[in-house]
């Protein structure tokens, strides 16, 4: 019978059927940082039971570190004391840990496929919704909570129910100015936060094809603001050149079988889908957040919308909410709309072709008067090293940028990164719900190249236009 | 996970509906790595006159002598009378955490929030379902006869009074096991352990670059 993605991947990790229509299905990956796993671990102590296998787990700490000074440690005490857990939880249970000190260390999403500790066809899981980053590679990625997380490390299994398949197709050539990240928005836009609820979501067609693998990793990355469980692209030659000498890919011996294995995920001709979507990747334009809720996202041409132009009453309702909040008024031109603080970063957009092409828009200009902060936070640490290599810091620190040590930072403020009440930021982050960015913050989503752009000009502009603008 | 059989203990009146996680265990607690020591911060706003904080010693806390959990002939207590939709709120396993640190392996109430009665089962409490009448009937007693214990019989389903009235209670055969058997998920699925290891075996042949 023919098989989605999916479906090939889910076949494979079936350990048993479980009589109330559960699978207990075999976890490949678990990535582990210090917030959702301190319980897990004393939950195993409690219970006085062992990991199930501690190859398979990998842990970084990434949420709450500083992403300055250091040397000085981390002098927030809760953030501090969940850090020190995970060190010694990690010395305790024999667990591999990139820590404070390692050059590989940073935001776990990121960590992950840089060390070739994600591959094709595995099953990955971490506690942390962004987990689907990891379906790039035709993997099965999924975000557990704590209680999970403490079972797959007692049993390397998890009990699932199996969800609907989506296809999501994008055809055609992209507009040049349009990344991943903005064909994530746009697809957020279109079916809602609510669109993909209960399906795991294959995003196909040639536009995706023709993304590298940091452009699907944003797309994948966002799958979960769409509602979904999980998303995934096919393994193609993008996939296996990505993934060939990576620290922890497949040795020699059997690189030759697990390529061959590999090269057959991807949905057969004639699967069938519950759900299928088709866009146009040449409709596709750069896309700026204006609301409180991802798929309140327009492309940078248009203009804030009024709750009179809303489907309905309830949306309506949300639109009012969304702007007072956001302080917009309706008809605001979106190029209009300036900002207070840039933010480059996170496991969204934390890799390096996302600071390559910051950096192209940045070069040679100064950060505009009003802007208050721009931080450029590298994924990881060795996402920084490469950055340096390249002359990438220079060109942020000349233009004004900070050139940050890696974390999530700003993405969730939870350390020290974060914007006061009113401030508005334009975050290459993924969400944008009131109070992510701290208490009152104002976010608009947007690409890396976009960020850039409005840091340089003090308000969105057009990257697509940026050569005419200077 | 404890083995949930018989319980005979000391019941506590909690004499309000719509008793929420936060009130169970403020937020400032979900701070904490661990999933025990929450037990002294129980209902801390309802307990103590001042703010509770994350380590603080309770001891000398001023308490508020006006709250059921405060007086001395309910101590050592390990069941709860509790009004509807008692643990509604977030889906936070801090409330049950919290329940159980203290000492309370049983809940009666006449319904509950549904994750928090999901996690009851996960954590070794048993949320027992009562109708309204038969909860206020037994708070009533409670109150009136110091030293009132029930006693609780799972694999019957039955609840006890010091009388010897008894009120049946429905559990599912599935999570009943559970308890019986001191089986939380983990321990459920560790009885599939042999196959675990099967499918390793299987997997290492088909594709031993992932191990
Ligand atoms: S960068 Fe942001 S979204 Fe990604 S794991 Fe960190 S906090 Fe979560």
């Amino acid at each position: 019978m023919a098989k989605t993605l999916f479906d090939k991947v889910w076949d494979q990790h079936v350990v048993r059927q479980n009589d109330d229509g559960s699978t207990l299905l075999y976890i490949d990956r678990h990535l582990v940082h210090e917030v959702t796993s301190p319980q897990a671990f004393e939950g195993l102590r409690l219970a006085g039971r062992r990991p199930w296998r501690t190859a398979a787990t990998v842990a970084t700490p990434d949420h709450n570190v500083p992403t300055i000074h250091r040397e000085q440690g981390i002098t927030d005490p809760v953030s501090r004391v969940q850090v020190e857990a995970l060190d010694a939880n990690c010395r305790e249970f024999g667990i591999m840990e990139f820590g404070l000190g390692d050059i590989r260390q940073g935001v776990v999403h990121v960590v992950g496929p840089e060390q070739g500790l994600t591959l094709p066809g595995m099953t990955v899981v971490c506690g942390d919704s962004h987990t689907s980053t990891h379906g790039a590679f035709g993997a099965i990625a999924m975000g557990i909570g704590t209680s999970e997380v403490e079972h797959v490390l007692a049993t390397q299994c998890l009990i699932q129910k199996k969800p609907k398949t989506m296809r999501i197709r994008i055809e055609g050539r992209f507009p040049n100015g349009v990344t991943g990240k903005d064909i994530a928005l746009y697809i957020i836009g279109k079916i809602g936060t609510a669109g993909g609820t209960g399906h795991a979501i294959e995003f196909a067609g040639s536009a995706v094809r023709g993304l590298s693998m940091e452009g699907r990793m944003s797309l994948c990355n966002m799958a979960i603001e769409a509602g979904a469980r999980c998303g995934m692209v096919a393994v193609d030659d993008t996939t296996i050149d990505y993934v060939r000498n990576r620290p922890f890919g497949p040795d020699a011996a059997c690189w030759a079988q697990a390529e061959q294995a590999w090269r057959t995920l991807h949905s057969d001709a004639d699967a069938v889908f519950d759900t299928e979507v088709q866009f146009d990747a040449a409709d596709i334009a750069p896309q700026v957040s204006w609301g409180t809720s991802p798929e309140m996202v327009l492309p940078v041409t248009a203009e804030i919308p009024a709750p009179e132009e809303a489907r309905n009453a309830v949306q309506a309702e949300g639109w009012r909410r969304a702007l007072e909040y956001m302080g917009l008024k309706p008809h605001t031109k979106i190029t209009d709309i300036q900002v207070d603080k840039v933010f480059i970063g996170s496991c969204t957009n934390g890799r390096i072709e996302d600071f390559r092409a910051a950096a192209a828009i940045v070069r040679g200009h100064k950060v505009a008067d009003n802007i208050k902060l721009a931080m450029a936070v590298p994924g990881s640490g060795l996402v920084k090293q490469q950055a340096e290599q390249e002359g990438l810091d220079r060109i942020f620190i000349e233009a004004g940028f900070e050139w940050r040590d890696p974390g999530c930072s700003m993405c969730l403020a939870m350390n020290a990164d974060r914007l006061e009440p009113g401030e508005r930021c334009a975050s290459t982050s993924n969400r944008n719900f009131e109070g992510r960015q701290g208490m009152g913050g104002r976010t608009h989503l947007v690409s890396p190249a976009m960020a850039a752009a409005a840091a340089i000009a003090g308000h969105f502009v057009d990257v697509r236009d940026w050569q005419e603008v200077q | 996970m404890e083995v949930f059989t018989q319980l005979e203990g000391i019941v506590v009146p909690l004499n309000r509906a719509n008793v929420d996680t936060d009130a169970i265990i403020p937020k400032q607690f979900l701070k904490s790595i661990r999933r025990t020591g929450y037990g002294p911060y129980l209902f801390d706003e309802w307990r103590y006159e001042d703010r509770g904080e994350p380590g603080m010693d309770c001891t000398n806390r001023p308490q508020r002598k006006d709250f059921v959990l405060n007086q001395p002939r309910y101590a050592g207590a390990s069941i709860l009378l509790a009004g509807e939709n008692f643990g509604c709120g977030s889906s936070r396993e801090h409330a049950p955490w919290a329940l159980l640190d203290y000492g309370f392996r049983c809940i009666i109430a006449p319904s509950f929030a549904d994750i928090f009665y999901n996690n009851c089962f996960k954590n070794g409490i048993l949320p027992v379902v009562l109708d309204e009448a038969v909860v206020q009937r037994l708070m009533a007693e409670c109150e009136a006869q110091e030293g009132y214990r029930l006693i609780v019989d799972l694999p019957q389903q039955t609840i006890t009074t010091p009388s010897g009235e008894h009120f049946s209670f429905a559990v599912d055969d599935f999570r009943k096991h559970c308890l019986l058997h001191g089986l939380d998920d983990i321990g459920l699925t560790l009885q599939h352990a042999d196959e675990i290891r099967a499918y390793e075996q299987r997997r290492k042949q088909e594709a031993p670059w992932l191990f």
